[in-house]
């Protein structure tokens, strides 16, 4: 036996797993008779992995729980939690009662009653799309979220399509469209200009009409009322 | 362990053929049991390219769909008998091909090789995406110029989401063979420099194979340019890549043929 030192720390950590929910349904002989055959058949994956009994079709006494945990044991399903069961049948040597995180109000809940659980608020999706490998001919690139951010180069015929700003780091020979959502404050900015095409909010330039003398130089494009507008950065 | 290495290009004309003959006569040479593949369906090249056409009775297609059996469709080349030859079917198109049939060939080859070197069809259809599918590496094989740039710059793109690998969040080894360089028509900006080629498609470089009549001269033999003139730049070329796919480091030149006097006095008059 070990005892805890006055002073030591002992860690709880909470995690979540997945498991396989298992609803036995009357009569119970026939319901493990047809989990028998599934298992013989293509539901081999239900030996060894981690199921949960749902209780809520079947009322069953704690006897009866513990013959049926051990019939699944017997056949290779070994069951380690009960959910939608009254706490009065759980008991010892029986699997602890379990509760899915959403969903099933429970016989649990009359004796223990929820606290009022924090709300948890949806996490806000990522507004920047970074790209580290380059972006090569053919491939085609659309966030409509936010920026674009590529450390390589984006090649000829590759296509960038965003609802924000445009940043590439290597060379850009391909098309770059930024603020494909109305964003006019969208910009491009890249560190060596050869693109095919620029467009901001639906105003584009195409390399012909571009300065032949920014060719190659770092630049950035920006909308100025009703047109882009291309300056060197160096 | 065996290497599954695909020849592609996007493009063709570029020298895929002549690059998978020469690398595979090549890594024989230096001791590797090798089989190259042709994935060519119905417009096959490489047996002619290997002076084998006369000796193919099974192929590829004919073991994938249980026909024949792998050695039986397999030609053992009659000057190196580590190399291998295992042909594709002239007689139908590259939707024979399955995607099963590749994987249990490439599994056998496996266990029988040190090399299986997948020639690639241009495209990317069909038959190039079952090429590179179970790839572990990739010789990707670009001329200095723009279109051919760019095409492989799509195949890179494609080597990376398309294949096995790829999918399983691992990393195909890519390779970059620069193949029909001519120094003086690069210098004169006839054509894309080194530099120029490896700063678009930013991938290590395996190789420069010099522009020269050897190679078709060759091709047209049935002996590719390592075979049949070993000593000529392009074959002294396909030889380094070679070592360097075995990893051995080996400083880049631009191997050339050497000009005798006696050409250097006379080839003009000649020609």
């Amino acid at each position: 036996m070990s005892v805890i030192q006055p002073g030591q720390s002992t860690r709880f950590v909470c995690r979540s797993y997945m498991a396989v929910v298992l609803a036995p349904e009357p009569p119970l002989v026939d319901w493990v008779t047809d989990i028998e055959q599934r298992i013989k058949g293509a539901g081999a994956f239900l030996v060894g992995s981690p199921v949960v009994l749902d209780l809520s079709a079947v009322k069953l006494s704690q006897s009866a729980i513990a013959h049926l945990v051990a019939e699944l044991d017997h056949r290779g399903v070994r069951v380690m939690g009960l959910e939608n069961t009254d706490p009065a049948t759980a008991g010892a040597g029986l699997p602890p009662l379990v509760r899915a995180s959403r969903g099933a109000a429970t016989a649990i809940d009359a004796v223990n009653p929820p606290k009022a659980e924090p709300k948890v608020e949806p996490r806000p999706k990522p507004t920047t799309l970074l790209l580290e490998e380059p972006v090569r001919s053919g491939q085609s690139i659309f966030f409509p979220d936010g920026d674009v951010t590529v450390l390589g180069s984006v090649g000829s015929g590759a296509e960038l399509v965003a609802g924000g700003s445009i940043h590439v780091y290597g060379a850009l020979r391909g098309r770059a469209m930024a603020g494909s959502n109305g964003n006019t404050r969208a910009r491009i900015f890249c560190s060596k200009i050869e693109a095919e095409l620029l467009a901001i909010d639906g105003y584009y330039m195409t390399a012909e009409s571009m300065d032949k003398g920014l060719r190659h130089r770092p630049v950035q494009a920006w909308l100025e009322g009703n047109e882009l507008k291309i300056t060197a950065l160096d | 362990m065996a290497k599954v290495v695909v020849v592609t290009s996007g493009k063709g004309g570029v020298g895929k053929t002549t690059s998978t003959a020469a690398l595979g006569v090549a890594l024989a040479k230096l001791g590797q049991n090798v089989v190259i593949i042709d994935f060519d369906v119905g417009l096959r090249n490489l047996d002619l390219v290997m002076g084998a056409e006369r000796r193919v009775v099974y192929d590829f297609i004919n073991v994938t769909q249980g026909v024949a059996k792998l050695s039986q469709a397999l030609i053992r080349d009659k000057r190196l008998d580590r190399l291998a030859l295992l042909p594709a079917s002239q007689t139908r198109d590259k939707d024979a091909l399955t995607e099963e049939g590749v994987l249990s060939v490439i599994t056998s080859l496996r266990k029988m090789f040190d090399w299986v070197i997948c020639d690639s069809p241009a495209g990317i259809e069909r038959g190039a995406t079952l090429a590179m599918r179970f790839a572990d590496e990739a010789i990707i094989v670009t001329n200095p110029e723009v279109s051919s740039v760019r095409d492989s710059d799509r195949i890179i793109g494609i080597l990376d989401a398309k294949t096995v690998r790829a999918e399983r969040g691992d990393r195909v080894a890519k390779h970059l063979l620069i193949t029909r360089y001519d120094q003086a028509r690069a210098a004169r900006g006839e054509m894309l420099t080194i530099d120029d080629v490896l700063e678009i498609l930013s991938t290590p470089l395996l190789g420069i194979v010099p522009e020269s009549e050897e190679v078709l001269r060759a091709s047209n033999l049935g002996a590719p340019v390592t075979f049949n003139n070993p000593g000529s730049g392009p074959a002294r070329a396909y030889f380094d890549a070679a070592r360097r796919l075995l990893g051995e480091d080996i400083e880049m030149t631009i191997p050339t043929d050497k000009q005798t006097l006696f050409g250097k006095l006379f080839g003009r008059r000649a020609a």
